[in-house]
């Protein structure tokens, strides 16, 4: 199983070309308001994780997610429901 | 604070695009002449922005039926299906909707907006799972909202990653309900139905296509891309609406599976909406009548769509994946799409913009969409617009 950590490297790597100059992402980096990402680069980002953990993001668990950290804990649950 | 402050930013893209385009917020159709022309902003304007794709809003036998209700059963229901809202015609409607697809059940509705809440918010429930195409339209995710169920979307028409996402789902041992469109209303583009057919037969996943668009446009017999495809059987449930090309308002959903009766108690879209007035059942029966014996106005829609999109190729605008009714355009800056649109619109004729989000992939959208009610005379004054505004825009 992976393990948070691993999980929150695979998305700073996935939100990496979103991160504006001079930001260093961290868990507590907000989605929207650091990143600036809109709904449709939000949906490119899930479906980036999706391809790289073999797993499908249910669009329900998304209004739960504001910071990265909030991502990878639901994506570490979704693992965890196998 | 007030109430009102979440809406300061629509506040200020509004201002926005004002700026760029006056008249964008200000379409009104002063004067309806016939169901492809209309007077806007004073001037007599080719309708090429609506989804009239038969031309029947304006048929002889559906006005007269119409009148023919209003007069008989007066301008409203006044009640909900469930108590005093389920007039003769209602009825009749849904057995002759069923018979034309050679289904057990149907629910007519009072929107298609409604047909796609209803149908989804109670079909599918907590602990089950909705695989819908990314691209598909904002009454299915509305849908989805209301009920209870896991929604998760695949990439658009991409039947393989439907498989990956219907594999990851096995071991749930869940009930999966996959929902595509027939024409998809942005591009024009059809859903790749047969593979997605077999896919879901593999996985033992029901399958719901709202053929909103293609009823009426696709299939030897209108019945849309399922029949057009030969996969009618492999479809649980086809949801589709009155308001394209059956000139009318309203909703439906048919099926083979008996239980669809049931849903219809369980359905609080459908349970707590005043149903259809008298005039729109009437003219939609009416409508149906001339669906099923309208390979002619078919015949001339396809003409008029293969011109449109073969004259805008032409034109070296980006064009959806297929010639189809609808032709979109794809324009990555919004000054261009403006100064298209206004363009055209200066020279008669009235298309849809439509601005990020609402479109699929952050692009700017002129969609046009062709009638069989378009006139030779029309499409040729149509394709010269685009011909104009083409030149215009690149010189200008």
């Amino acid at each position: 199983m992976r393990v948070y950590e691993n999980i929150l490297e695979e998305l700073y790597k996935i939100l990496q070309p979103f991160v504006p100059q001079g930001l260093k992402i961290g868990e507590e980096t907000d989605l929207v308001a650091d990143l600036g990402l809109d709904s449709l680069k939000v949906m490119n980002i899930v479906e980036s994780v999706e391809d790289r953990l073999d797993i499908s993001i249910p669009l329900n668990i998304l209004p739960e997610v504001r910071t990265v950290k909030d991502f990878a804990v639901q994506i570490q649950k979704l693992i965890g429901d196998g | 604070m007030s109430i009102f402050d979440k809406f300061q930013q629509l506040a200020a893209t509004r201002r926005e695009l004002e700026k760029s385009c006056d008249t964008f917020f200000n379409i009104v159709m002063e004067e309806i002449i016939s169901g492809t022309e209309a007077v806007i902003n004073g001037r007599p304007t080719i309708l090429a922005g609506s989804n009239n794709y038969l031309g029947l809003s304006f048929d002889s036998d559906c006005i007269d039926a119409a009148c023919e209700a209003v007069r008989k059963e007066g301008t409203g229901t006044t009640g909900s299906r469930m108590a005093n809202g389920t007039f003769a015609g209602h009825l009749a409607l849904e057995r002759e909707l069923a018979e034309y697809f050679g289904r057990q059940s149907a629910i007519v509705f009072s929107t298609g907006y409604v047909a796609n809440l209803a149908i989804l918010s109670t079909l599918v429930g907590p602990g089950e799972v909705i695989l819908l195409d990314a691209d598909c339209h904002a009454s299915i995710y509305d849908g989805c909202r209301l009920g209870g169920a896991e929604v998760i979307r695949f990439r658009h028409n991409d039947a393989k990653d439907l498989a990956k996402r219907l594999r990851r789902l096995e071991k749930r041992n869940t009930n999966v309900l996959v929902v595509a469109e027939g024409l998809y209303s942005m591009m024009g583009d059809r859903a790749p139905l047969a593979d997605i057919v077999a896919v879901k037969r593999k996985y033992g996943a029901y399958l719901m296509v709202d053929e909103a668009h293609s009823l009426g446009v696709l299939g030897k017999n209108g019945r849309g891309l399922a029949e057009e495809a030969g996969v009618e059987d492999g479809v649980d449930f086809v949801v589709g609406t009155f308001s394209k090309s059956l000139g009318a308002i309203g909703g439906f959903c048919v099926s083979n599976h008996p239980e669809l009766n049931l849903v219809r108690y369980a359905s609080r879209p459908y349970v707590f909406t005043a149903s259809s007035s008298p005039s729109v059942i009437a003219s939609t029966r009416a409508a149906l009548k001339i669906l099923q014996t309208g390979s002619e106005l078919r015949q001339r829609l396809w003409e008029n769509a293969n011109l449109l999109y073969n004259t805008l190729q032409n034109l070296d605008f980006a064009v959806g994946p297929e010639a189809s009714p609808i032709v979109a355009i794809q324009l990555e800056d919004k000054a261009e799409a403006f100064a298209l649109w206004s363009g055209l619109l200066e020279n008669g004729v009235y298309v849809n913009l439509v601005l990020p989000p609402a479109t699929p992939d952050g692009n700017c959208l002129l969609r046009c969409s062709v009638s069989a009610g378009h006139t030779p005379e029309q499409m040729d004054r149509i394709c010269e617009a685009f011909t104009a505004v083409r030149k215009a825009v690149k010189t200008g």
